[in-house]
C-alpha cells in the first residue's frame, strides 16, 4: 500500500517521530531510530554540542532520517525565534519544531506566543511545526501564518498519560487541513495506535521509549502500533455502539404498513 | 511579597512535636499523593519515614524518570578569587582566616578556561569569595565575557546582588545562578555570619527573587547541612523552591544539599547529618516537587553520589577544585587554599565513564547564549 505522509517538501514513510531527550546514551539513540525507522527525529538544539568529537547528538542520526531541531528553552516567540535561527546557521536544515514553553511546573506550550513565532519564521522560509495546546481557533491560526502541520499534546510531555486531549484533538483533525502529529504525553503503543486509529497523521514519541527497560525493543513496538492504527484508520473502522439492538422500536410500524 | 512572609508562618511553628506525632498513616498517603501538601512533605521528612524508604525512593525513582529521563547534566566550579568581606564560622575564605588571598588576573582566568573547556564541559558555575572590593560586579562582568568564549552556559556563585546588577550580568552572558540561603534559621543565620554583608539576613534571602525578577534562567538554591536542625531547614528548602517554581514560573529551581565539610578554620557541624538522612531528604523533595533540579556536588563521596545517582538527582559537578585556579593550579604550590575539601575526586572523563556503566547519559551542554 502506497501510503506517504506529505509534510511541506518531504514525503514521509514512516508516521513515528522520535523525540531524543531522557536517553541514557546517545547510542541508543542510533539504535531506536534504525529500529523504529522513525521518519523524522526531534533534537534540542539547547543539546546539540558541535564542539565535541563523541558527544554530538547530530553523528547518531542515520542520514534517511529527516532532521527536526526544535526550540526546548525557549520562553517566548522571540527566543524561539533566535533558536531557530542559531539551527539553521548550525547547518540543521530548515525543519523546526517551534516549543515556547513559559510554564516549567506543567509544561504546558504557550499558544499565543508560538502563533507569533510560526509566523515570523514560516515568512523567512522555515519549515514550521509548532507544537502546541490542542485549541481549534490556535490550531487554525497556525495554518493561517504558515504552520506546515501542527502538534497538539496528548497529555504533558512525560506523563505517559496518553491522549487526554482525544475530543480536542479529534476536531482539530476534522477541521484542520494540514497534517497532525500528536506530540506529548503518548504512553504506550497501545495509546500510540489510538491516535492513529483517530486519524491523526503521525505520532511523536520520547519518553516511553526513553526511560523504557529496552528502549529499542520499545521503539519497535511503537512502530508496528503506528502502523496498526494507521492501517485501520484507512481500513474504515466499524463504529461502536453500547447496545445491541435488532429492532427498530421506533420506525416498525412503517413495515406494518407495506404488508 | 517574599518568601519571608512563608517563612514567618512557620518561624514559631513546632517541626519536631509534628515529626514525632505524626501518624504512619499520613506519611503512606503522602507517599502516594498526586499533589504533595507542605505538611505531607515535611511528614516524609519525619523518622517515622524511614522504615518506607525502599517506597519512597521507587516514587522518587519513578518521578525522575519521568520528567528527566537517564541524563546527568554535568558542571564544573570554577574560583577566580578568595578575598571576602565576611564572616562566616564555617567557611574557608572567612576573612578573619590567615590564609593566602588571591584573585586571578584576566590572563589567569582565560588560562583556566582553556584548561576546563578542554574537559568537554560546557557548563561552568563561576564563584568568587563574597567582597565586592576585590570582586567587584565589573571584574565579574570581565571574567563572564571570557568564559562565554569556550562555555555555552555561565552561572554565578556570588554574594549577593541588587537587581539591576543582576540584569546588568545576565546582558554580559550569565544564565544560572546559585546562591545558597546557607541556614534558614535566622537566629542560628545570625550566630554563623558574624559579621560582613552576608550577615543581613533578608537581603540573602530575598536574592534569588532579584535574579528571577529580571529573568534569571535557572536559579540553584540551598542549605549547608550541619548548621540546624536538618528536618526543619530542608522543609523551608522545599517551600521556598516551590515559592519561586510558583511564582516564576518560566525558569528553571534547583536545589543542593551541600553537607559541611573540614576547612580551614576546623569549625565542627552543630549537628549530625547521616548519609540516611541525605538520601530521605532527596526523596522527599522528589516527591514533593517533581520538577526541582537536584544538585549533588563533590563534596560527597563518589560512592554516595553513584548510591544516589537514581534517587532524584539530575545534575553534577565533575572534576571540581575549590582552590582559586586550583584548575591549572596557579595557585601557589605550598599555600594551596581551599574553600573547604572535596570527596570525589574523579576527573570529568572519570565521572563520564562512570555515568555511562551506570546507564546514565552524561550531558554536557544543556544550553547556550540565544
Amino acid at each position: 500500500m502506497n501510503d506517504i505522509l506529505e509534510i511541506a517538501d518531504q514525503n514521509l514513510e514512516s508516521r513515528l517521530f522520535i523525540g531524543t531527550g531522557k536517553f541514557p546514551s546517545k547510542k541508543i539513540i542510533k539504535d531506536v531510530l534504525e529500529v523504529s525507522n522513525a521518519s523524522v527525529v526531534t533534537v534540542a538544539l539547547r543539546r546539540v554540542d558541535q564542539d565535541s568529537d563523541d558527544e554530538n547528538i547530530l553523528d547518531y542520526i542515520p542520514k534517511d532520517c529527516l532532521l527536526m531541531p526544535n526550540t526546548s528553552g525557549a520562553r517566548n516567540a522571540e527566543e524561539a525565534v533566535r533558536i531557530a535561527h542559531l539551527a539553521k546557521a548550525s547547518g540543521c536544515g530548515n525543519w523546526i519544531k517551534i516549543e515556547v514553553i513559559s510554564d516549567n511546573k506543567y509544561l504546558l506550550p504557550d499558544n499565543f506566543e508560538t502563533i507569533k513565532a510560526t509566523e515570523i519564521l514560516s515568512k523567512e522560509g522555515f519549515m514550521v511545526l509548532p507544537y502546541m495546546s490542542p485549541d481549534l481557533m490556535a490550531a487554525k491560526r497556525l495554518v493561517d501564518v504558515g504552520a506546515k502541520a501542527v502538534m497538539p499534546l496528548g497529555a504533558p510531555i512525560g506523563s505517559n498519560r496518553g491522549l487526554k486531549t482525544k475530543e480536542l484533538v479529534r476536531i482539530i483533525v476534522s477541521e484542520i487541513n494540514v497534517p497532525v502529529v500528536v506530540d506529548a504525553g503518548i504512553g504506550s503503543p497501545a495509546q500510540a495506535a489510538e491516535c492513529m486509529e483517530l486519524g491523526c497523521d503521525a505520532v511523536l514519541v520520547n519518553t516511553a521509549v526513553a526511560i523504557a527497560e529496552n528502549p529499542v525493543s520499545m521503539a519497535r513496538a511503537f512502530k508496528l502500533a503506528v502502523e496498526a492504527g494507521r492501517l485501520a484508520y484507512l481500513s474504515g473502522l466499524g463504529f461502536s455502539v453500547s447496545e445491541a439492538s435488532a429492532s427498530s422500536p421506533l420506525t416498525g410500524f412503517l413495515r406494518e404498513e407495506e404488508k | 511579597m517574599s518568601f519571608f512572609d512563608i517563612y514567618k508562618k512557620y518561624e514559631d511553628f513546632d517541626v519536631q512535636n509534628f515529626l514525632n506525632t505524626v501518624d504512619p498513616q499520613t506519611i503512606q498517603k503522602a507517599l502516594n499523593a498526586s499533589n504533595v501538601s507542605a505538611f505531607q512533605f515535611l511528614s516524609l521528612l519525619s523518622i517515622k519515614a524511614e522504615p518506607l524508604l525502599e517506597q519512597m525512593a521507587t516514587r522518587a525513582h519513578a518521578l525522575t524518570l519521568q520528567y528527566f529521563g537517564k541524563a546527568i547534566q554535568l558542571y564544573t566550579p570554577m574560583y577566580v578569587s578568595n578575598f571576602c568581606d565576611n564572616e562566616c564560622i564555617y567557611c574557608g575564605f572567612n576573612r578573619t582566616n590567615k590564609i593566602q588571598r588571591k584573585k586571578l588576573s584576566f590572563d589567569e582566568v582565560d588560562a583556566e578556561v582553556q584548561f576546563i573547556s578542554k574537559t568537554g564541559l560546557k557548563h561552568v558555575l563561576l564563584l568568587t569569595g563574597g567582597s565586592r572590593t576585590y570582586s567587584p560586579v565589573n571584574y565579574v562582568k570581565e571574567c563572564v565575557k571570557i568564559l562565554q568564549k569556550y562555555f555555552s552556559s555561565v552561572s554565578l556563585e556570588i554574594y549577593a546582588l541588587e537587581v539591576d546588577e543582576y540584569k546588568e550580568l545576565i546582558d554580559a552572558g550569565v544564565d544560572g545562578l546559585t546562591i545558597y540561603q546557607e541556614v534558614y534559621d535566622k537566629e542560628t543565620y545570625g550566630q554563623v555570619h558574624r559579621s560582613g554583608p552576608k550577615a543581613d539576613y533578608l537581603f540573602r534571602l530575598d536574592a534569588p527573587e532579584r535574579a528571577l525578577a529580571v529573568k534569571m534562567r535557572t536559579v540553584n538554591i540551598g542549605v549547608l547541612l550541619g548548621l540546624s536542625d536538618w528536618q526543619r531547614e530542608v522543609f523551608l528548602l522545599g517551600l521556598h523552591a516551590q515559592y519561586l517554581q510558583d511564582k516564576f514560573f518560566d525558569s528553571e529551581i534547583s536545589i543542593s544539599l551541600p553537607r559541611l565539610r573540614p576547612a580551614e578554620g576546623n569549625f565542627q557541624p552543630i549537628c549530625i547529618v547521616t548519609d540516611k538522612n541525605v538520601v530521605q531528604m532527596i526523596l522527599a523533595l522528589r516527591i514533593f516537587l517533581p520538577r526541582l533540579g537536584i544538585t549533588i556536588s563533590t563534596r560527597e563521596s563518589s560512592e554516595f553520589r553513584e548510591n544516589v545517582l537514581p534517587l532524584g538527582v539530575t545534575r553534577m559537578s565533575a572534576g571540581s577544585t575549590t582552590q582559586v585556579g586550583g584548575h591549572t593550579a596557579i595557585a601557589d604550590e605550598n599555600n594551596k587554599i581551599s574553600q573547604f575539601e572535596i570527596s570525589d575526586k574523579r576527573n570529568v572523563s572519570e565521572i563520564i565513564e562512570f555515568l555511562h556503566q551506570k546507564g546514565y547519559q552524561p550531558v554536557l551542554k544543556d544550553w547556550m547564549a540565544i
